[in-house]
């Protein structure tokens, strides 16, 4: 038996998730990202003496919807706690969190793996203000000094821990993806893992398959990307069974994912754990959530993604896969059902959508989507030209394209580059009687029995009529005109 | 002299046009550079600022559009609140050279109100202290003997207003920071209601006990200061939203009637048989208007000032992290790396009574002593908060000395368990958050002031100004003003500096 | 001698964990200074506070939040201008190690 079959993973996931609020969670700064360093700053957000902090309603909203998202229990006492440790990009040197009464527990999350649907646990939801950012030359180990920007402190920040329920590298994966679909459909957080919007921690141990008790975790940080996340877990689990098949045992760390050279890193052993001293922050009155408030936002509850993929893939009659790829973003989900509607066969919408649409699409994003220059209804109109035969299902694809550039609706094209179809069988019969004598050796191949000869002379016919011959047409002529064999 | 003048007769005379604010703030700026170098509240002096400022109140008086009872009065602040574009040392060195760019709020309303600020007076550092002889630049010296110490820490803010070095102070306070040099001062000193002034641009020192107040000359002013300064601030969510009635109007209606508490746990054993006596007269004068008093009993008296010193230092080691060298304040060169550059410059920049609380409240906080400490201490709070909230079913005003004891000299509590002691009358105060307010209630035979301690119900301050203003109508006391006669040797104009704690 | 309430360890330890560097000396004196007053305060061990709540809010209000309205933010210069070390648009540190 291998190592890997002896023992079984177990992860748990913590994910950070930036709000999208206008403002900061305890001052009014904004919050876009990218703006010039330092420039996004106000005496609270950088922890000025004598600054207090305000809650922002909208960061508290956010995390009440996404708890309810994810089935857990509001806390309706909930308050806010100081969290202590000393670093630059921390102004006061704590971070205003919460801890003991956190905003919600106990939910979970319905995650699909190889056919079977698992749930995972959701331990707790909590908000918290994020730090700012660190800029070193080089990397952390090496620089003989470090730049601090606190546009991004003060940031609201959600954080949902997970219990250590998932077993596998690849569940982890379609956990984070399941969590980040919830946060982009409620509109909480634009789930960008590379500009930080969306990151991911990781507790990972061991055990012996068969046994109930939790071995040594591990946790693992610096997990950039989807890819990071599966190859730093892949990864971390190998190397933790190759020690405990070497007989020595796991040290309790936190180890760095390096995507350069693909393994984790310990950090260097930490003298003490971290003593957070949490106590409740005396400047923020304690919340009392109304259960009115919490029971009309979970009534203003979008279709959720799990939800929607079902009623897509029954209503459309779509493969799982097709109707997970198409709703993993609300936009694209829309836009796909705005122009799937009333579509007797809405495969082939989707067939559009996912291999034309995606291809062209900087990304799959709600972002991307609404910047689309193709209107859901102009990619009807481009499948109704092929319905009706106006055009071969090959032109439409160069006519897509265009549409893409242009932004110009498909008829507007076809008809100013004379791209329709010919379906004329006069017309066509001609053509094809012309290629048959041109290529009388192919002609001979087909009748000996080569396929393929065929397909050639389809090419010859379509090229000469720059491709606008119906195929059906070319077909059946060919059919009709070929000597029988 | 204009000097002597309180506030409210200051606005009467800009009113009536006989004298300017520019007179006034003039005639100040003069007695702060004669006298301040004898009693040395002030750690700035904002002389052109001033002078600008009354002039525009000035102007304002003549066009006959003043802003208000404060337009054109004379105020300094304590150095713990920010005030933009002026240094705010909070008697630290670790912010020696710290220029605020924004305003507190309390300082906003005050300019609001067309005050002129003077400058900013002396503390103990970082609001840590009963004496100023914490602050990190030098001590001020209490008008009525400069031998002796003003209390602390609004020691400044309190001696200023005695020496007529400003005509109103704000002060702060966290466990009698106000109260306790106002009565040691002779002047008025009044804390709020928690929640009732905003601390948005207060240093803070502990969060859940900070507030700030209030020095004065008499009672009226020190209405007439909180009326400026009270009332709900978007910017400090613990600032409460309870309306501000209108405290000068309500002065003189008299406390005919009114439930008096005398509670036995406030008269200690040890204290100065002269505060005592004074405190008993004061209760005489209180009787003689119509008050009907009433023993009450506080039983979790003695176990404020030790739940105080492990609540206060806690916050206040939180609230201090930040000062870490990184963003403001003093850095100390050539370390290593980032945690000697911290621990550097936090042992060069606070003083030892600031990295004593810091030691304690991290400790306090820190695992495995959370629940001991910390959290026993918050439990003792609830306990002399019901206290109060009993006695308050039974009386609407609570009188107590303010101080077991008069100023002390300087030098003389070395220990800093003697020192915390000075406060255990006006602790449990701050603990249940209610408000407290001192006023003059005699002098010892040698000349040194007595304060007598007004308590009453959240959000009741009408009531205490109101007997306050009774009891002080009804005596002489803030009548008397100190003399400034070489009550010590000086050498050139200036006393000799106290040596830095560490130092010779 | 009666036991301490603090040692030179604990000391040590809590000066780390708040970032103050003392010296030899300086130790000593804290150590005694915080055992006379954390023997002080022991005295509240003594009163039971069973089923007692504590206060952690002085005056009772709850949920107080704002709208989610930006505000302009303060210049740049002003954040900088009292910073120790500031480095173009940014503040400077020393090097960071992880301990």
């Amino acid at each position: 038996m291998s190592a890997a079959d002896r023992y079984e993973a177990v992860i748990g996931l913590e994910v950070h998730a930036q709000l999208q609020t206008a403002s900061k969670m305890f001052c009014g700064c904004g919050t876009r990202f990218g703006a010039a360093p330092n420039s996004q700053t106000c005496p609270v957000c950088q922890g000025m003496p004598g600054t207090l902090p305000v809650i922002n309603r909208r960061a508290v909203e956010f995390g009440i919807r996404t708890a309810l998202a994810l089935s857990c229990t509001v806390n309706a006492d909930n308050r806010f706690a100081r969290k202590h440790y000393y670093y630059p990009d921390m102004p006061k040197n704590y971070q205003i969190s919460q801890y003991e009464e956190p905003l919600a527990e106990h939910g979970h999350l319905a995650i699909e793996v190889s056919g079977a649907s698992r749930q995972i646990r959701i331990q707790r939801l909590h908000l918290e203000e994020d730090v700012g950012k660190l800029l070193h030359e080089g990397n952390l180990e090496t620089a003989q000094s470090s730049h601090v920007d606190f546009n991004r402190s003060g940031v609201p920040l959600m954080e949902i821990v997970s219990r250590p329920d998932l077993r596998s590298p690849e569940e982890a994966s379609v956990y984070l993806r399941a969590l980040r679909a919830i946060l982009i459909y409620l509109q909480v957080c634009d789930g960008n893992m590379e500009e930080g919007s969306l990151r991911c921690d990781a507790n990972v141990s061991l055990r012996l398959r068969g046994n109930r008790e939790l071995g040594t975790k591990v946790e693992i940080k610096n997990m950039n990307s989807f890819r990071h996340v599966q190859h730093a877990l892949e990864h971390e689990v190998h190397r933790q069974a190759q020690t405990l098949e070497r007989g020595e045992r796991i040290v309790q760390e936190t180890r760095l994912w390096d995507p350069d050279r693909n393994h984790t890193v310990s950090m260097r052993s930490k003298e003490f754990a971290h003593d957070y001293r949490y106590f409740p922050e005396p400047d923020l009155p304690p919340l009392q959530v109304d259960p009115r408030w919490v029971e009309a936002l979970r009534a203003s509850l979008p279709e959720l993604p799990a939800a929607r993929r079902r009623r897509v893939m029954e209503t459309y009659g779509l493969t799982v896969h097709e109707a997970d790829l198409l709703t993993q973003g609300r936009g694209l989900a829309d836009y796909f059902e705005e122009a799937a509607r009333g579509y007797p066969r809405p495969k082939i919408v989707a067939n559009w959508v996912l291999n034309e649409l995606l291809r062209e699409l900087p990304g799959d994003d709600d972002r991307a989507v609404a910047a689309c220059p193709i209107p859901p209804r102009s990619l009807r109109g481009l499948i109704g030209l092929i319905d009706d035969g106006t055009i071969s299902g090959k032109i439409a694809k160069d006519v897509f394209e265009k549409m893409y550039r242009s932004g110009e609706d498909p008829a507007s094209i076809v008809r100013r580059e004379g791209l329709t179809q010919v379906a004329d069988t006069d017309e066509l019969g001609t053509v094809v009687d012309r290629v048959l004598a041109e290529h009388g050796k192919v002609v001979e191949d087909w009748r000996n029995g080569k396929k393929q000869a065929l397909g050639f002379l389809v090419g010859q016919v379509m090229k000469a009529t720059q491709g606008k011959a119906s195929p059906a047409v070319v077909n059946a002529l060919l059919a009709e005109k070929l000597p029988k064999g | 002299m204009l000097t002597e003048l309180p506030v409210h007769e200051l606005a009467a005379r800009f009113r009536g046009g006989q004298a300017t604010p520019g007179e006034v703030a003039a005639a100040y700026l003069e007695r702060i550079e004669t006298l301040d170098p004898q009693v040395r509240a002030y750690l700035t002096v904002t002389r052109e600022a001033a002078l600008a400022q009354a002039e525009r109140a000035g102007a304002r008086f003549k066009a006959g559009r003043p802003l208000g009872p404060l337009d054109g009065v004379p105020i300094a602040v304590k150095d713990v609140l920010c005030t933009r574009a002026v240094r705010t040392t909070c008697g630290s060195r670790i912010l020696e050279h710290f220029v605020p760019p924004y305003d507190a709020t309390v300082v906003e309303r005050l300019r609001a109100a067309g005050a002129v600020l003077l400058g900013k007076l002396n503390m103990d550092e970082f609001a840590m202290g009963s004496s100023t002889e914490h602050s990190a630049f030098f001590t001020t010296r209490n008008p009525w003997d400069l031998a002796r110490v003003p209390g602390g820490s609004s020691g400044g803010a309190a001696a200023a207003v005695a020496a007529d070095l400003a005509a109103g102070a704000l002060g702060t306070d966290t466990g009698g920071s106000i109260r306790q040099p106002g009565a040691f001062c002779g002047v008025v000193g009044f804390k709020p209601t928690y929640g009732r002034v905003s601390r948005y641009g207060l240093v803070a020192f502990a969060s859940s006990l900070d507030q700030i107040g209030p020095l004065a000359k008499d009672v009226e002013d020190a209405a007439l200061l909180l009326q400026a300064v009270a009332g709900r601030d978007p910017m400090d969510s613990t600032s409460a939203d309870v309306p501000v009635p209108d405290y000068p109007a309500g002065l003189t209606a008299g406390i005919e009637g009114l439930r008096v508490g005398i509670p036995a746990e406030y008269f200690i054993e040890g204290m100065d048989p002269e505060v005592e006596r004074a405190t008993q007269a004061a209760i005489e004068v209180l009787r003689n208007l119509g008050a009907r008093t009433q023993p009450v009993s506080l039983p979790h008296t003695e176990y404020g000032l030790a739940a105080y010193y492990l609540i206060a230092p806690a916050e206040a080691s939180s609230n201090l992290a930040r000062y870490d060298g990184v963003k403001y304040g003093l850095r100390v060169p050539g370390a290593r790396d980032i945690v000697e550059m911290y621990s550097r410059t936090r042992a060069a920049g606070f003083g030892a009574e600031v990295k004593r609380r810091v030691m304690l409240g991290t400790y306090a906080l820190s695992a495995g002593y959370y629940d001991a400490y910390y959290g026993k201490a918050q439990r003792v709070r609830t306990l002399v908060s019901r206290d109060f909230q009993q006695a308050f079913d039974r009386v609407d005003l609570i009188v107590a000395p303010t101080t077991p004891n008069v100023a002390f000299k300087m030098g003389e509590k070395e220990d800093p368990l003697q020192m915390y002691l000075n406060d255990v009358l006006t602790i449990p105060v701050n603990l249940s958050g209610l408000p407290g307010l001192s006023v003059p209630s005699g002098f010892t035979q040698t000349g040194l002031p007595i304060g007598l301690q007004l308590i009453g119900r959240a959000f009741d301050e009408a009531m205490l100004l109101r007997a306050g203003y009774a009891y002080e109508r009804a005596t002489p006391w803030h009548e008397r003003k100190p003399a400034f006669d070489g009550a010590l040797p000086r050498e050139g104009g200036r006393f000799p500096l106290p040596p830095r704690e560490g130092e010779g | 001698m009666a036991e301490p309430k603090i040692t030179l360890a604990e000391v040590e330890h809590v000066a780390r964990l708040a970032r103050l560097e003392l010296g030899p000396a300086e130790k000593e004196r804290m150590r005694r200074e915080l055992d006379g007053i954390l023997s002080y305060i022991d005295k509240l061990r003594a009163l039971d506070t069973d089923g007692v709540e504590p206060t952690s809010h002085a005056v009772p209000i709850v949920n107080v939040m704002r709208d989610d309205l930006p505000r302009p933010s303060f210049p740049r210069e002003d954040m900088l201008a009292n910073a120790p070390d500031p480095s173009g648009e940014l503040f400077r540190v020393p090097r960071i190690i992880e301990e």
